[in-house]
């Protein structure tokens, strides 16, 4: 029998890469020897940056991509997945990271948002894109704009993580709203989420996001990790959390193994032991509305 | 049967769910005792360098190779495959190490270069296969002892030495369950 054409860019093979990911950690880095410490420590995959959400936020201006220099010599040492940020709505950016080969691009509210109006159709790319999302709603017009992948949009850069909380809460809620629904309320509830009905059967069917869920915003101990999985995300993404604190190695390592014994008090508090100090970090109510990111995006 | 997956990091719950679907108990392995009773042991897919370093941390590396040596089936999907085998190209990360191949990992390149192709796959009969391909590794070399059951554009992505059986591809990422049927058979047969 003759072997058929291969197909790159489906559906499966960008949410299966997410799919590989799961019970990992992903870790903001904004050099190489950042990177080597994130892959020795055990990340599942790093986040290329110019500056880490914390700076972003304290030094203020326009944040964009990347400049491909970092992200190439990123990509040059380490052999696990390279991410990297692209603007909402920002095509070209997105185009550009697609065509320096990054293995996920992340629609990022932390960069300043391109577009206040419409988010970039990832179906057009054949690199797998994460969203944030802060309930089911939002989760499912990014899956239907082409995402393969959601996250929490946390405070990025505060090292609080309650506004990742909220949100898992939030779109754990809406699906067992959406279990718990007869058929005939589905199009009734679609409406008032903003989703796409076919979407939301979906969730129906299958009892969970069509696409894997990490946590993302405001992780800043192993602690806060391991609650974030106890909450039922598939892993963890920390930005800020671990190059703005003392000892970063040891951190890193720590958060990883906290992702995998979330549910071991045991483990928790032998690998919490002796980390140094955590990033100073900065209380969400005590932030005025406009400087949330989470506010970004629709 | 009860098939212990190995539950440190990667896509556990899809191996799980295909067990499950087959009739079987799926057992997660994280850390040495879970290990007591298993009849057969899948080492999924995920990152094989991080799976490595907390198969160390967790003391599972040695008694998992033991098992091995004496016989529990294990089959490997993507990193399981790296994993397994005994020699990485370029690389010095932990691993298990009980088959005679050599493996090159990321092989087919970057995400944007990932495919999936339908192709015959001799000893599962003659309906064609889907196979997904996720920033994959192959085999480059196979030592005497190791069966080569599948080459796609003449390198090794799936094989077979004694009780040991890897893919480069993810069986667990479709709906086709023949290659877990063929891994429970010799789990059944040992």
């Amino acid at each position: 029998m003759e072997i058929m054409g291969k197909s790159t860019g489906t559906s499966t093979v960008k949410r299966g890469l997410a799919k590989m990911l799961k019970g990992g950690v992903i870790m903001d880095v904004v050099n190489s020897e950042q990177a080597k410490i994130a892959e020795e420590s055990g990340a599942v995959a790093v986040m290329a940056l110019e500056r880490v959400p914390y700076d972003i936020r304290h030094q203020g201006g326009v944040a964009r991509m990347s400049d491909p220099e970092i992200i190439i010599n990123i990509q040059q040492v380490v052999s696990i997945p390279v991410m990297a940020k692209a603007r909402i709505g920002h095509i070209t950016e997105a185009r550009i990271l697609e065509a320096l080969n990054v293995d996920f691009i992340d629609e990022s509210e932390v960069l300043t948002p391109a577009d206040e109006i419409y988010h970039i159709l990832k179906n057009d790319f054949k690199v797998p894109f994460v969203c944030g999302a802060c309930n089911l709603g939002e989760a499912l017009r990014r899956i239907g704009e082409g995402a393969s992948m959601i996250r929490t949009k946390g405070e990025a850069g505060t090292g609080d993580i309650v506004e990742a909380v909220r949100h898992i809460r939030k779109v754990n809620e809406d699906i067992l709203r959406v279990i718990n629904a007869t058929y005939m309320e589905l199009m009734t509830i679609a409406k008032e989420l903003g989703a796409p009905y076919e979407l939301v059967l979906q969730v129906k069917k299958l009892g969970h996001l069509p696409v894997v869920n990490f946590a993302a915003g405001g992780v800043a101990t192993p602690a806060d990790a391991a609650l974030m999985m106890e909450l039922g995300c598939d892993g963890v993404f920390v930005g800020s959390g671990i190059f703005k604190s003392d000892n970063p190695l040891k951190r890193a390592k720590a958060i990883v193994e906290a992702v995998v014994h979330y549910k071991d008090g045991f483990v928790l508090a032998e690998i919490s032991k002796g980390l140094g100090v955590a990033m100073k970090g900065q209380s969400i109510a005590e932030m005025n509305d406009e400087v949330r990111l989470a506010k970004r995006g629709w | 049967m009860k098939i212990g997956v190995l539950a440190l990091q990667g896509a556990v719950s899809e191996h799980c769910k295909v067990l499950n679907k087959l009739g079987h108990e799926a057992i997660n392995i994280v850390s040495q005792h879970d290990l007591f009773g298993i009849d057969g042991l899948i080492i999924p897919g995920g990152e094989s360098s991080t799976i490595g370093n907390l198969l160390v941390r967790y003391c599972l590396l040695n008694p998992i190779i033991e098992l091995g040596q004496n016989g529990l089936p294990i089959f490997g999907t993507c990193a399981g495959l790296i994993l397994l085998s005994k020699y990485i190209e370029k690389s010095n990360q932990h691993r298990l190490g009980l088959m005679d191949t050599h493996v090159i990992r990321n092989a087919f390149g970057r995400q944007f270069s990932c495919f999936e192709v339908n192709m015959p796959i001799p000893i599962l009969g003659s309906i064609p296969y889907n196979t997904v391909f996720i920033r994959a590794p192959y085999i480059d070399k196979v030592h005497e002892g190791v069966s080569v059951l599948l080459s796609y554009e003449n390198k090794v992505i799936f094989a077979e030495q004694n009780n040991f059986l890897v893919t480069a591809f993810h069986p667990e990422l479709t709906d086709d369950m023949r290659i877990h049927e063929y891994f429970i058979q010799k789990v059944v047969s040992r």
